[in-house]
C-alpha cells in the first residue's frame, strides 16, 4: 500500500506483490482508517473542552453537575469492544491463510547463521544469502538456525518467522511477478545482525529450473571458485581490503605473524587459515571477539580450498 | 526558620539514612533523573549513529552495547520506579493521610536494592559491556562473550527494590488510611499504586527465577533453555514476557494515576467515573498477566496461542479505552487552566492515544506479522512508555514541586519546555512509524539508503526532546532553591496532601486529618 515500494530492489509489475499482502492491505486500511478517525475525534474532543472551558473569572470552579453516567458509560466501553472485535476477527481470517501453506508448495530448507543465510534446494543445490524461487508457484521455507535464534523477514510479502536452534518453523508465499526482493534478519543476533540480509530473486518457472541445474563452480580456477564462496558467507564480518569489519579485513593476511589473544605468535599460513575457518576458536587474533560461524561441514573440500586461494591472492 | 521535613534533621546522613517516606522519595528523585539522563545520552548516541547509513560514529558491537543500555537503564532504573517509587512514596502517605508508610525501613531498604543493583548492572561497562538487549534472549545470551551475569545480576536485586515497595504500599493502603478514607474515598493515583503494586509483588519473582535460570544455564550450562540438552530457547521468551508484559502496566498504570489527579485538579471537577477508572485499573492489572504471548507471535508458538493471546489483548484495551473517555469527560464544564503539568496532562491523552491505537493494531495477527521487530514496535512503545509514563513523570513532579520543595517553578519556562518535548518527541517518534510499515528492522546499527531521509528526521527530533528536558532541568534546580514561596495549596486541588503545608512537616500533618468527602470534593 502506501509504503511498500520502499524497499523493493528491481520489480518487474508493481503491486500487489502476493495475494497475501492484497488481502492484508484491507485489513491495514481499515485499521489506519479507523484508528485515524478514533485520534481525530477524541483529539478534537479534549482540544474543544480545552478552549471551550478554560478557566474565567465567572467560573472559577468546575460546573458540571453529574459525575457519572451508566448508560453513557456502558455506550463508550461497547464501541470500542466492538471495533476490537473485528479487528480481531478479520486479523484471525488473514493470519489463517498465512499460516496454511498449500499442499503443492514447493520446499526449500533455509538455514540462519551467524550472520548469513544459506538455502538449500531439493537437488541439493545450496546457495548462500541469494534464494531463487519461481514465480506462481507457492514456496514452503522449512527454516532452522544453527546458533541462536533470528527471523526470516520478507518486508514486500509482508511476511516473518522467527528461525529456532533446534527446530523447524515455516513461512510460504506465492510471488505474483518476477523480480528482486530484499530479506532482512529481524531477531536481534549480534555484531552482524543489521548485515544478515538476502536477496530473493523471482524468476520463471524456466529460468529457475535452467538455473536449478546449472553448476555455480563449473569452468572456473580455485581462486574464483573461493571468490564465488567468500561472497555472502564471509562479507558480513571480513571484507577483501585491510579494512577491519567485524573480523579482519583479509587483504595481505597471508603469510604474516598473527599475535594471539592469550599471547602466542603464529604464522598466517595455509594450515592456520584452513584451520580459522572451520574451527575460527581454536586460535583468536588479539583485539577480536571469538564469534565466528565454525565452517565445519558447511563447506565443500573444493571450496574451502578456493577460499584459501582467494585470501592468498588478495593483497 | 519554620521546621519541616527538610531541615528537620541537617547532614547527609540524616538523608542516607533516612526514614521519612518524602525524604525517600527525593532520594528516588536523584536516583531516577540521573539514570534517566544516562540513558538519555545513550539514546542521543544511537540516533546520532543513525542519522547516516553506514558506520559513523561508533561500530555495530558497539553500537549493541549502547542499544542495550539505553534499554536496560530506562527500563529498569527510569520507568519502573520512577513513578511508584518516586513520586508515589513522597504522594501516597499524604494523600491517604498517614504519618508514613507501614514499614518506613523496608522502604529505605529497597531504595538501596535499587542502588546496589544499578550499581551491580552497571558495573558491567567496565567489564566489556553487554549487548544482549534489554531482553537477554536466549540462546543470544548464552553465548555472547560479554558481561551478561553482572547485567542480569543487578537486574535481579532492582527486583527487590520494585517488590518491597509494592508490598509496602500494600499494606500502607489496607492498614494507614486515615479516619473515613474508605477505598472509594482513595484519590485515583493511590488506586492506580494500588493496582500496580499487586503486579509488582505477583509478576516480579517471575523475573527473577527466569533470570537466575539464565545466570544457572551461563555458569552451569543447565539446558533449560539449550535445544540440545532438551530444553528449549523458547521458553525463555515465555517467563521473560510472563513478568515484563505484566510489567509494562507496572510502567503504565501509575501514570494513568497522575493523570487523574492533574486533569481533577486543572479543571477543578470531580473525575467523571470514578469508580470506572477504579475498576478499569484492576481490570488492566489482572488482564495484564494473560496477554504475555503478543510478544511471540512469529517466536513459532503454536498459531492457536497467537489466536487466544491476540483475543486477550484486545479485551486489555477497553478499560484502557474507557479511561481516556473518563479523562476528556472530565473536562467537559470544567474551569481549566493550562500551568504545566496539565499541558503534561493533555500531552498524555494525545500521545497514549496514539500508542494506544497502534497498540490495537499491533495486537491484530497478521499486521504483527509484517512489523513485529520493526520501527513500528519501537515507535509504538516509545509513545506509551515516554509519550505515556515519561509525561507522567514530568507532569507530576511539575505538579507536586510546590509540595516537595515549598517553593513555585517559573511557569513559562516550564510550558517552553513542554513545546520542545512534546514537538520533538513526535519529530522523533512518527516518522519511525513509516519506517516500521516499510520494513525497516529495529536494533539494526545500519541501515540501507531508503530509509535515510526519515532517520534523518527522527535524529533532528531527538536534539529538541534534549533541549526540552535541558531547559526543564535547570529551571527546576533553579526553583529548588530560588523559586517563590509557594502556599500550601497553590492549585486549589482537592486531595489531602494540599491540606498540610508546603513542605509538609516531618509526620506528615500537625492533626490527623479526617475525611468526610469523596475524592477530589
Amino acid at each position: 500500500m502506501l509504503f511498500s515500494n520502499f524497499f523493493v530492489l528491481a520489480e518487474e509489475k508493481t503491486q500487489p506483490a502476493t495475494d497475501y499482502v492484497a488481502q492484508l492491505e484491507k485489513l491495514e486500511e481499515f485499521l489506519i482508517v479507523i484508528s485515524f478517525i478514533a485520534c481525530v475525534l477524541i483529539t478534537l474532543a479534549f482540544v474543544y473542552f480545552a478552549f471551550r472551558f478554560r478557566r474565567k473569572e465567572s467560573r472559577e470552579e468546575g460546573k458540571a453537575t453529574q459525575h457519572h453516567n451508566l448508560p453513557l458509560e456502558i455506550v463508550w466501553s461497547f464501541i470500542p469492544f466492538v471495533i476490537f472485535m473485528v479487528s480481531f476477527a478479520w486479523g484471525w481470517l488473514v493470519y489463517k491463510d498465512v499460516r496454511t501453506p498449500p499442499k503443492d508448495s514447493l520446499e526449500i530448507q533455509v538455514y540462519g547463521q551467524k550472520w548469513n543465510w544459506e538455502f538449500i534446494y531439493k537437488n541439493g543445490r545450496k546457495t548462500t544469502n541469494e534464494l531463487y524461487v519461481p514465480v506462481d508457484r507457492p514456496v514452503k521455507l522449512i527454516m532452522t538456525s544453527r546458533d541462536v535464534i533470528h527471523s526470516f523477514y520478507i518486508p514486500t510479502f509482508k511476511i516473518k518467522q522467527d528461525v529456532v536452534p533446534g527446530t523447524y518453523t515455516f513461512l510460504w508465499f506465492k510471488a505474483n511477478h518476477k523480480g528482486e526482493f530484499q530479506v532482512f534478519c529481524t531477531e536481534f543476533c549480534g555484531a552482524g545482525h543489521s548485515s544478515m540480509g538476502a536477496k530473493l530473486n523471482v524468476l520463471s518457472l524456466a529460468d529457475w529450473e535452467n538455473w536449478l541445474k546449472t553448476d555455480p563452480y563449473k569452468g572456473l580456477s580455485l581462486v574464483e571458485i573461493g571468490q564465488k564462496a567468500f561472497q555472502g558467507r564471509c562479507t558480513a564480518c571480513h571484507k577483501p581490503t585491510q579494512e577491519r569489519l567485524i573480523g579482519p579485513g583479509l587483504a595481505g593476511l597471508y603469510n604474516t605473524k598473527r599475535d594471539l589473544e592469550d599471547g602466542p605468535v603464529v604464522l598466517a599460513d595455509e594450515n592456520y587459515l584452513r584451520e580459522s575457518i572451520l574451527n575460527p576458536g581454536a586460535k583468536i587474533s588479539k583485539g577480536y571477539p571469538n564469534q565466528m560461524t565454525p565452517f565445519a561441514g558447511l563447506l565443500s573440500e573444493e571450496e574451502l580450498s578456493g577460499l584459501i586461494e582467494y585470501i592468498k591472492s588478495l593483497k | 526558620m519554620e521546621k519541616n521535613y527538610l531541615n528537620w534533621k541537617k547532614g547527609l546522613l540524616s538523608w542516607l539514612l533516612t526514614r521519612d517516606h518524602k525524604r525517600i522519595g527525593l532520594l528516588y528523585m536523584i536516583t531516577v533523573f540521573s539514570f534517566f539522563f544516562v540513558g538519555g545520552v545513550f539514546a542521543l548516541l544511537l540516533r546520532l549513529e543513525l542519522f547516516k547509513v553506514g558506520e559513523t560514529i561508533m561500530n555495530s558491537a558497539f553500537y549493541n552495547q549502547i542499544m542495550t543500555y539505553h534499554g536496560a537503564v530506562m527500563i529498569f532504573m527510569v520507568i519502573i520506579p520512577g513513578i511508584p517509587a518516586f513520586l508515589g512514596n513522597f504522594v501516597l502517605p499524604l494523600q491517604i493521610g498517614a504519618k508514613d508508610v507501614a514499614f518506613p525501613k523496608i522502604n529505605l531498604l529497597s531504595w538501596y536494592c535499587l542502588i546496589v543493583g544499578a550499581g551491580v548492572t552497571l558495573l558491567s561497562l567496565f567489564l566489556g559491556g553487554v549487548d544482549t538487549g534489554w531482553t537477554f534472549y536466549t540462546p543470544y545470551s548464552i553465548e555472547t562473550n560479554t558481561a551478561v551475569i553482572p547485567v542480569v545480576l543487578g537486574v535481579f536485586i532492582m527486583g527487590f527494590s520494585s517488590i518491597l515497595t509494592g508490598l509496602n504500599f500494600i499494606v500502607t493502603i489496607h492498614r494507614l488510611r486515615c479516619p473515613g478514607m474508605t477505598f472509594f474515598r482513595m484519590p485515583l493515583f493511590v488506586w492506580s499504586l494500588y493496582s500496580t503494586a499487586i503486579i509488582q509483588v505477583l509478576a516480579t519473582p517471575v523475573l527473577a527465577i527466569t533470570l537466575l535460570l539464565l545466570v544457572g544455564e551461563r555458569i552451569l550450562d543447565i539446558g533449560i533453555f539449550n535445544s540440545e540438552k532438551g530444553g528449549d530457547p523458547i521458553l525463555f521468551q515465555h517467563f521473560f514476557w510472563f513478568y515484563s508484559h505484566p510489567a509494562v502496566y507496572i510502567m503504565i498504570l501509575p501514570a494513568m494515576g497522575v493523570i487523574s489527579e492533574l486533569i481533577s485538579a486543572f479543571s477543578r471537577q470531580k473525575i467523571f467515573g470514578y469508580k470506572a477508572v477504579v475498576f478499569a485499573s484492576l481490570g488492566i492489572a489482572g488482564v495484564s498477566f494473560f496477554v504475555w504471548g503478543h510478544h511471540m507471535f512469529v517466536s513459532g508458538q503454536s498459531e492457536w496461542a497467537g489466536i487466544v493471546f491476540s483475543f486477550l489483548t484486545m479485551l486489555v484495551g477497553v478499560p484502557t479505552a474507557v479511561k481516556i473517555f473518563n479523562w476528556v469527560a472530565t473536562l467537559f464544564k470544567g474551569s481549566l487552566k493550562f500551568d504545566t503539568p496539565f499541558l503534561y496532562a493533555l500531552g498524555f491523552l494525545f500521545l497514549f492515544l496514539i500508542g494506544g491505537v497502534t497498540g490495537i493494531m499491533l495486537a491484530v495477527l497478521p499486521f504483527d506479522v509484517h512489523v513485529h521487530d520493526t520501527y513500528f514496535v519501537v515507535a509504538h512503545f516509545h509513545y506509551v512508555m515516554v509519550g505515556g509514563t515519561i509525561m507522567g513523570i514530568m507532569g507530576g513532579f511539575y505538579y507536586w514541586f510546590p509540595k516537595m520543595f515549598g517553593r513555585l517553578y517559573n511557569e513559562l519556562l516550564g510550558q517552553v519546555s513542554f513545546v520542545f518535548i512534546f514537538i520533538g518527541f513526535n519529530v522523533t517518534f512518527f516518522p519511525q512509524f513509516i519506517l516500521g510499515m516499510s520494513g525497516m528492522p529495529r536494533r539494526y546499527a545500519d541501515y540501507i539508503s531508503p530509509y535515510e531521509p526519515l532517520n534523518q528526521v527522527s535524529t533532528v527530533g531527538s536534539w529538541l526532546i534534549a533541549s526540552g528536558f535541558v531547559v526543564a532541568f535547570f529551571a527546576l534546580i533553579w526553583a529548588m532553591f530560588k523559586g517563590k514561596k509557594s502556599s500550601a495549596n497553590p492549585w486549589g486541588a482537592k486531595t489531602l496532601e494540599w491540606q498540610t503545608s508546603s513542605p509538609p512537616p516531618h509526620e506528615n500533618f500537625l492533626k490527623r486529618p479526617v475525611v468526610s468527602k469523596d475524592a477530589y470534593e
